[in-house]
């Protein structure tokens, strides 16, 4: 029985990592290491106004009074600020929106990874943004968006463009003194998407964002601002991939989300950066600040991610329940395989009146990862009949592996009704075999069983998407049987 | 199709299986009997490929190949199906999608393009009429809450769709009522072939009734202690097994 357990964990820890390639493209690297001067040199590479160098600075500044948390639970190796790259962009190519300005190794990166810089037909359901080391280099439909008044760009052009929209909204939801990574992340932050749905439009695509670490020693800051007006609704969804390295590589971003009355944004991550190998060596750190703020009544913000990537996953995407009716929603899959270590969840917390959330978290822990899920449920003096509903669900490969759930709830109104559940379970031996006879190879069983059991959130993904993330799930645990 | 010679087998270092030699040839109906715990579905487990059994003698030659050298799912692909005693249940994973996962790895066996989504699904119709199952059951999760009943009659219907050329039944008509116990029966009897054949693994004659076998053995201890046609398993009904239990004593003192 051993042996046949043995096998199985094998068997799905020895996954190649599709995407750890690297594209040969020029690039244009600030020295190594971060002081003022690198965040000047950002700032100024960027041509960016006063204020938001103002910013930079104050964030830096605050930055080196504080200290990296060490509440995860997690297993991190010292990070050298000194050894990080901050800044890499392709060179002398910018965002022109013209498809002929990109580098055709660069578009070559993109064909590779599917992701698609040309608007085609085929496509014309979904919008990307795509980002490489720091900066966007291209997003499409641009033109299309702009006549419903959608604004859908990167970051830098925002700041340029829509410079008032930018400083009423940045930091708004996750400040700059917020955690050591959003700090730093203020202060060094490179490009990102941003956009704007304004009163009362539907954004009728998927909008999406791909961020691609090409460059070595680099770090990734993206930020994203995403800002839904009255009555709007968007579908927003991110991708990650990145080459395959022995050293680790730091990814510190931070999304804001602003939902006004009646507004209702999702947003959907599919994070597939390189895990590191099965021996635990190099890999991304993911360090990443997600926050929506429902700001006004009957606003809504869901967030669905399938985590699969990253040696480290340490991220709680949270929502603010500030305006009355306002509902916040978490639907998450996180795979842990190898060496990989996952503390991830969601803090939900009720401001306004009959507000509502609902947590799904699904952990899945192969080889010798380690997943944790962390989730706080925060009901205020205020936030009469807040509802919760939350379930923890982890599901085991093999016993090498670890599922750790930390809960946490402040409720201070009794008309409050939280509930949560939590099981365990394992893929068993039994389950393989009857699979295994019915013709079906034990790579093929695990994926059925994974992607069932997490069914309930991919099928949270946009259509466009499910497909993808469920072939990811059954790469992410499956190896060669041999 | 199957040749089994002095196969010996043991479970965490007992001794389970003491040298069996079985023949099955095409179209044939084998029915296996025994007292609890004389390893009938330790046997099929070998023949299906537990690894937690551990074969350390003789043979199994299946269509002229050593079976025993063979991964589980290479069997069912190559033919061989479990009707298990205990049938396992899968949550979250819907008959649907398993069985067309099962039968595309089948096709995909034989070269065969994958069925479409249409043509699967008039498949699974065609074959639950044929094994008169529930539909709703298709609709769920793998055996998931299905009572005793259901998941026999779950084995049968996922045999009728991978047509095997040599099917095992543990125990498949333990639990049913008299109507599921015809429908099984009725399920098998449909699916024979003059090139397939069965190993029918039971306690009781009643099932015997329907599924007529042409070769009825006796496991006891480990080991086929009698081989005959289909009135010795009259006999076995009748009289129990102690008779037998007292040849084998008397034979070996
Ligand atoms: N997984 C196992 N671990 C340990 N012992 C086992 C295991 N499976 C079977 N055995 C033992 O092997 C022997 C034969 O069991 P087997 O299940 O083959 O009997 P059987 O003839 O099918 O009985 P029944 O009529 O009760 O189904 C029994 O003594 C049983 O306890
Ligand atoms: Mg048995």
């Amino acid at each position: 029985m051993e042996k046949d357990q043995d096998k199985i964990i094998s068997d799905v820890t020895t996954t190649e990592y599709k995407y750890g390639f690297y594209s040969d493209i020029e690039m244009d690297r600030i020295p190594k290491g971060l002081s003022e001067e690198v965040v000047r040199l950002i700032s100024a590479k960027k041509n960016e106004p006063e204020w938001l160098l103002e910013f930079r600075l104050k964030s830096y500044h605050h930055w080196l009074t504080m200290k990296m948390p060490t509440w995860p639970n997690l297993k991190i190796a010292p990070i050298n600020y000194q050894d990080i790259i901050f800044y890499a962009a392709p060179k002398e190519r910018k965002n022109t929106g013209n498809i002929d300005d990109i580098d055709p190794e660069l578009k070559k990166t993109f064909d590779k990874l599917g992701i698609p810089l040309q608007e085609q037909k085929h496509l014309a359901g979904v919008a990307v943004d795509a980002v490489i080391d720091s900066v966007s280099i291209k997003t499409t439909f641009k033109e299309t968006l702009a006549e419903m008044g959608i604004i859908f760009c990167s970051f830098s052009d925002a700041v340029k463009e829509y410079p008032d929209l930018v400083k009423r909204y940045m930091g708004s939801v996750v400040p700059y003194t917020d955690n050591f990574f959003a700090t730093l992340n203020s202060a060094v932050f490179s490009d990102g998407s941003f956009c704007y749905i304004p009163k009362g439009v539907r954004c009728p695509m998927e909008l999406s964002t791909y961020f691609r670490i090409n460059s070595a020693n680099t770090g990734q800051f993206e930020r994203t601002l995403l800002i839904a007006d009255e009555e709007a609704y968007v579908s927003y969804l991110e991708g990650c991939t990145a080459p395959s390295r022995d050293e680790n590589q730091l990814h510190a971003a931070i999304v804001e989300i602003v939902a006004e009355k009646n507004a209702e944004v999702k947003y959907s991550t599919v994070q597939n950066w390189y895990p590191g190998d099965k021996d635990g060596k190099g890999g991304v750190y993911n360090f990443v600040t997600k926050r929506g703020m429902c700001k006004g009544e009957n606003s809504k913000i869901s967030w669905t991610q399938i985590e699969t990537g990253s040696a480290i996953t340490w991220k709680y995407p949270s929502c603010i329940l500030r305006g009355d009716n306002s509902t916040g929603e978490f639907y998450s899959v996180a795979v842990t395989n190898n060496h990989q270590q996952a503390d991830t969840g969601t803090k939900m917390i009720h401001i306004g009146k009959n507000t509502k959330s609902t947590i799904v978290s699904k952990g899945i822990s192969a080889g010798r990862g380690q997943n944790s899920y962390r989730g706080l449920v925060k009901v205020l003096k205020n936030a009469t009949n807040a509802r919760n509903y939350s379930q923890c669900d982890s599901l085991l490969l093999g016993d090498k592996c670890g599922a750790h759930t930390f809960p946490y709830l402040e409720v201070d109104n009794s008309t409050a009704i939280v509930e949560h559940e939590a099981t365990t379970s394992k893929i068993g031996e039994d389950q393989i075999f009857y699979c295994n006879q019915r013709g079906i190879s034990t790579e093929d069983a695990i994926g059925l069983i994974v992607n069932g059991y997490a069914r309930e959130v991919i099928n949270k993904l946009p259509m466009e998407f499910a497909v993808e993330a469920q072939k990811l799930l059954q790469i992410s645990l499956e190896g060669s049987v041999g | 199709m199957l040749v089994i010679n002095n196969l010996k087998a043991s479970i965490d270092g007992k001794n389970i299986l003491k040298g069996i030699s079985l023949e099955i040839k095409p179209g044939e109906i084998h029915a296996i009997m025994g007292p609890n715990g004389s390893g009938k579905s330790t046997l099929a487990a070998v023949l299906a490929g537990r690894e937690f059994v551990k074969v350390t003698e003789g043979t199994v030659t299946y269509f002229g190949k050593n079976l025993l050298e063979m991964a589980p799912e290479d069997r069912a692909k190559e033919g061989i199906f479990l009707g298990f005693q205990y049938p396992i249940e899968i949550p979250g994973v819907s008959m649907v999608n398993f069985m067309k996962t099962a039968v595309n790895e089948h096709r995909k066996f034989k070269g065969l393009e994958p069925l479409t989504a249409s043509d699967f699904l008039k498949m699974m119709r065609d074959k639950k009429e044929l094994v008169e199952i529930d539909s709703k059951l298709a609709n769920r999760s793998v055996n998931e809450g299905f009572s005793g009943g259901e998941k026999k009659k779950n084995e049968i219907f996922q045999m009728a769709m991978l047509e095997p050329k040599l099917a095992i039944l543990d125990e498949t008509d333990s639990g049913l009522d008299i109507d599921a116990l015809r429908i099984v029966a009725n399920g098998v009897n449909k699916l024979k072939r003059p090139d397939n054949s069965f190993i029918v693994i039971t306690h009781y004659q009643r099932l015997l009734d329907y599924i007529v076998p042409d070769i009825v053995h006796v496991l006891y201890d480990g080991r086929i202690v009698k081989t005959a046609g289909k009135e010795l398993a009259f006999e076995l009904e009748e009289k129990g097994y102690d008779w037998i239990k007292k040849e084998i004593e008397n034979t070996v003192s």
